[in-house]
């Protein structure tokens, strides 16, 4: 088996038993991005002199009995996490030339863990899109069919893993932005419980929405790399001071007799009849193992597209406010005076969608408006958590698709952002709830992936993925890999 | 609810984005299919239902009002597009 077929578990165990170091693995897998993320466009930056620096000293590490527990083991960060020393540019033209003078808590935790870190990944510009289309570096392609999108806004991260090119990589999911591209290529993705990963030095685009997770092959590796991303933060208020729990000694229990709930509002009548039926197929291969199924109901969640696009941009408008052409980022040339000098910045510096969220947020936060949209999105946003308490008094896990469709053409939605909206339609309402979630490989449809979404109660990161490696024991979808580039 | 050009300039003028006479047209558009999809919460009864910030709803916590960052000045300022002896630099504001 080549090096960029084994899963983050093989090469962990490999590296423990001297199989091969850490500078073979990392230079493999700069080779393999060198040769094929030409057609990819997977990553913004790679790290390639920081990457084998760090390889050989997790090494060196490993001969003094020292690595940690992920030691050597190389992957991808998003571009949306602060990397001390690298350009940090969350896929804008305002943070092109922003190199981060520290790095986020999350790449702290994995580099105390003793990952290399191969480079950062693209996305939709400020983590706004679910389609990897507004990147000011151009769109990523699906490794699946490279005339397609990967998803979004964490589609780098989906494209390099699903393409062999990091064994795991970080995400961040704000509406779905881990789990929608991890359906669309064909990944297992995780966003965890709000609170539990801390998001200091990672670029806010909705504070009380966005959360950090893991993106690799199988629930299995999401574990490991989770394991290492979790815990209390002092610098992040709005992480939790809990106790960190395991997620990879339950991996393996038994699921008979655990319920779950099927919420009729996840399969509407005009849903495609294709990713139903591989839903229901994933459901029934659980049922063999034991497990219950439910009809279950969450009514409020059909507003949770509403009120996400009007709460996300209103933090989004507010969190964006610091981009002001004065202290960092991009800076017109010859202001004439100061409101030109951030009008000009601000128009220059940020892509079309930002700016659309941008104005909607500040027309939702208005003088006038302020009850009738934010504070009403606020209490529908309670309404839904409502809904999900309820459901989880009868249910374990609830299951659906991930995402109403499979990856689509690059291009088709660009010009109608409402269109666009919706492909989020069963992921956004996790994120008001602050539930945590994953999506898991279930199957292809002319050779493209569809996504399967476990929705867990708070705190439940180890059931979920308990459930989906239980599944992947029985299934082989997320051992499929795409061919492309005229590579396998 | 439409969102007319008049409100797209004032609203871009409170982000603080210039928006051009051509770009305004296409906004006005774009702003009010969002608003129009928006307004769907409208139709919801949440007489009973108390905002929500926080998912856990959890409280602020509190810390020892103590220094705890160092000085991050000579890291900072490098970054800026304009700096000069430790200062920010932006176009006159005082005449």
């Amino acid at each position: 088996m080549s090096l960029h077929d084994k899963t983050l578990k093989q090469l962990r165990d490999g590296l423990q038993q001297g199989e091969f170091s850490s500078r073979e693995l990392t230079q493999h897998f700069l080779s393999r991005i060198a040769s094929h993320d030409s057609a990819l466009n997977a990553f913004i930056t790679v790290t390639a002199e920081q990457a084998l620096a760090q390889a050989d000293a997790a090494d060196k590490a490993r001969a003094e009995n020292s690595a940690g527990v992920l030691g050597g083991i190389p992957i991808a960060h998003k571009d949306i996490f602060c990397t001390q020393g690298v350009r940090t540019s969350c896929a804008s033209k305002m943070l092109d030339n922003f190199i981060s003078p520290y790095d986020a808590t999350v790449v702290t935790r994995l580099k105390q863990a003793g990952v290399v870190t191969l480079g950062k990944t693209n996305m939709d510009e400020f983590a706004m899109g679910s389609s990897n289309e507004t990147s000011f570096y151009g769109p990523v392609k699906n490794p699946w069919d490279t005339q397609r999108v990967p998803g979004g806004s964490s589609g780098g991260s989906a494209a390099a893993v699903a393409a062999r090119l990091a064994p795991a990589a970080t995400g961040t999911d704000t509406g779905g932005s881990i789990r929608q591209p991890a359906a669309l290529c064909g990944i297992t993705g995780l966003k965890p419980t709000y609170g539990i990963v801390s998001r200091w030095g990672m670029i806010a685009f909705a504070s009380s929405l966005d959360q950090a997770g893991p993106m690799a092959r199988t629930a299995e590796d999401c574990a490991l790399l989770l394991q290492s991303m979790v815990g209390p933060d002092e610098k992040d208020s709005t992480c939790l001071n809990r106790k960190v729990d395991d997620y990879l000694s339950g991996l393996n229990k038994d699921i008979a007799g655990l319920t779950i709930g099927l919420p009729e509002e996840f399969f509407p009548k005009d849903l495609d009849g294709r990713i139903a039926e591989s839903t229901q197929a994933a459901v029934r291969e659980l049922e063999k193992q034991g497990a219950k199924v439910v009809s279950i109901s969450l009514p409020s969640v059909k507003l949770s597209v509403p009120a996400y696009y009007v709460i996300a941009p209103a933090e989004a408008s507010s969190n964006l406010s610091r981009f002001d052409g004065v202290r960092f980022g991009y800076r017109c040339k010859d202001p004439v005076d100061l409101m030109d000098l951030y009008k000009r910045s601000r128009s220059e510096g940020f892509g079309e969608e930002v700016k659309r969220r941008i104005l909607v947020g500040t027309y939702a936060l208005s003088h006038g408006y302020y009850d009738a949209y934010y504070l009403k999105a606020q209490k529908v946003r309670r309404l839904i958590r409502d809904d999900f308490a309820r459901a989880f008094e009868k249910v374990d896990v609830i299951a659906g698709p991930t995402s109403p469709e499979l990856a689509f053409n690059l291009g088709a939605k660009k010009d109608d952002p409402v269109t666009m909206y919706m492909a989020d339609v069963f992921t956004i309402a996790v994120n008001l709830a602050g539930l945590p979630a994953l999506s898991m490989p279930a199957g292809f449809i002319e050779g493209l992936p569809v996504g399967v979404q476990l929705i867990g109660n708070y705190f439940r990161e180890d059931q979920l993925l308990n459930v989906a490696h239980r599944y992947q024991q029985a299934t082989d979808w997320h051992q499929q890999s795409p061919v492309f580039g005229g590579d396998k | 609810m439409a969102i007319n050009q008049d409100t797209v300039l004032r609203v871009a003028h409170l982000a603080r984005l210039q928006v051009t006479d051509q770009d305004c047209a296409e906004l006005s558009t774009r702003l009010s299919d969002i608003l129009a999809m928006v307004d769907e919460l409208q139709q919801a009864d949440v007489s009973d239902a108390a905002p929500m910030a926080h998912p856990l709803d959890v409280q602020q916590p509190q810390r020892e009002d103590k220094i705890t960052e160092t000085d991050i000045r000579d890291l900072v300022m490098p970054l800026a597009p304009a700096a000069e002896n430790g200062c920010y630099l932006v176009p006159r504001v005082i005449e």
